[in-house]
């Protein structure tokens, strides 16, 4: 593995409170909500225990064209509305198709299209279930059209880790630039599944937030009154290279990617471990690729999701690594503004710490009522300034499985 | 209720421009699927499953191969309706 220094180009996000990156960034810092009531008749038909969820701002197959948008599950189509941005955001480089690759994530994959296939299945028999179905539900669909999309012939990978997939797939990114399989990359991931089967399924586990009377503040990391997470949608997308390619192409960079850990608790299928140890390792992963220390670190963007329990462990894995200086790095639990992308989570996280860093600044926490005692983050409902020094970030994402992943981001 | 040969016609034209993009006026009855219209088998095969459920006709697999064609499509469909 070479030690090149790997640049982000290009930024591109559909998101529940922006139809692009940079008004997703806008919203975050003003402090939006992009949860709401839902607004479908099966909320109501199946009695819904939670009828609320962070729907995407704008949704994608009213910005793709019809023939495009339709032979792609919703997943898909926001992967490709978010690539398309990042990928003219990065200047659409000139670049080998045999060097260009695609890193990308989902959590579940096509889910709506599986379920639609089914409903017609039973209702108007095989016949009508149409040709497309397997090739849209499937979860490599994603890298696969981008891979056709954009002409990306290096190689089109896809990792599922649930909630962490996202941040592992920039970390795949990072590792194969290194390793020299690429001189560009497209990395990121998706989530399209708020459907009344995977609400019921995480209603039944109690991981969602039930404020059904206040969707909009219902998300509350590090809050002591937060009962659960909020089901988010939407992609972000990464445009990757090497800094010489990007250099020799005079590109815009945002800042580097200096280092990703990933690691596994092998704990349980659905809780994190309590202890940290998993994903404090993690952290220190992705510091010792970054050739840094943990002194250096000057903003996280914490994965934070709202539940009781996750939020707390999580104080606790970066106690480990930050000892008690961790309660004085400006953090952010973005998702209280977003809800939880699930497999599109860790990029969109990614580029909003992409941004901080550009910016200076930390994005606000909103909903925070009364701070946890456990959970004694550095948030703030107000934006906070990171200082014109030389800065360091992390993104910390966490999956259903145990799976952990943390990308390190520097300023430049 | 039977449709009329223009009626197929502008209701393949409506299914082909849906799955295709390819404007309706592109779509006459000479036109090949494959060689003018450059449908691949999976549209075609999203085209013939939907138009079996707009005229409520089947259209066997082993047909699909012979037409070749909207002007093969608009008849096979207007002889073989219920």
């Amino acid at each position: 593995m070479s030690n090149s220094r790997i640049v982000v180009t290009g930024i591109g996000a559909s998101s529940p409170i922006g139809g692009t990156a940079p008004e997703s960034w806008d919203a975050l810092l003003a402090g939006a909500s992009g949860t709401r009531t839902l607004e479908y008749d099966w909320v109501e038909q199946y009695n819904l225990p939670v009828t609320f969820a962070a729907q995407a701002a704008v949704r994608p197959d009213t910005v793709l064209e019809r023939p495009v948008a339709k032979r792609l599950d919703p997943s898909s189509q926001f992967a490709l509305v978010a690539a398309l941005e990042a990928w003219a955001d990065a200047g659409s480089p000139d670049v080998d198709p045999e060097r260009l690759g695609v890193d990308f994530a989902t959590g579940i994959g096509g889910l709506w299209t599986l379920l639609d296939a089914w409903d017609t299945l039973r209702e108007k028999g095989p016949r009508r279930v149409l040709p497309m179905t397997v090739p849209m539900l499937m979860p490599n669909a994603a890298a696969g059209n981008l891979s056709l999309h954009f002409g990306a012939r290096a190689y089109a990978r896809t990792v599922a880790s649930a909630c962490a997939s996202s941040t592992e797939s920039i970390v795949n990114a990072i590792e194969h630039l290194r390793d020299g399989l690429a001189d560009v990359v497209i990395a990121g991931g998706t989530e399209s599944v708020i459907h009344p089967v995977t609400l019921a399924s995480f209603s039944s586990m109690q991981a969602l937030s039930r404020r059904n009377d206040s969707p909009e503040t219902a998300s509350r990391p590090g809050a002591i009154d937060r009962d659960g997470f909020v089901m988010g949608e939407g992609a972000g997308v990464l445009i990757l290279e090497t800094e010489e390619h990007a250099k020799a192409r005079g590109a815009k960079i945002y800042a580097a990617v200096v280092g990703g850990g990933v690691t596994a608790d092998s704990y349980h299928i659905t809780a994190n471990d309590p202890e940290g140890t998993g994903a404090a390792r993690a952290v220190r992963a992705a510091l010792d690729m970054a050739g840094a220390s943990p002194e250096d670190v000057t903003h996280v963007n914490a994965h934070l999701t709202s539940t009781p329990v996750g939020d707390p462990n999580e104080y606790t894995a970066l106690h480990s690594v930050f000892g008690d200086r961790v309660r004085e790095i400006p953090v952010s639990g973005t998702k209280a503004s977003t809800g939880h992308l699930l497999g599109g989570t860790g990029a969109l996280e990614a580029i909003f710490t992409v941004l901080a860093l550009r910016d200076r600044v930390a994005p606000p926490t909103i909903n925070m009522t009364e701070p946890d005692p456990a959970v004694p983050f550095r948030l703030s409902v107000e934006p906070q300034d990171l200082g014109s020094g030389d800065q360091l970030a992390i993104s910390n994402s966490f999956g259903f499985g145990g799976h952990n992943a943390v990308a390190a981001f520097a300023s430049v | 209720m039977a449709f009329s040969n223009d009626e197929v016609l502008a209701g393949l034209a409506e299914l082909i421009t849906d799955e295709t993009g390819i404007s309706a006026d592109e779509v006459a009855l000479e036109k090949s699927f494959t060689d003018d219209l450059d449908i691949d088998s999976i549209s075609m095969m999203t085209i013939v499953v939907n138009a079996e459920e707009k005229f409520g006709v089947t259209i066997p697999d082993e047909e699909v191969k012979n037409l070749k064609t909207v002007g093969d499509a608009v008849t096979f469909i207007t002889s073989n309706q219920a």
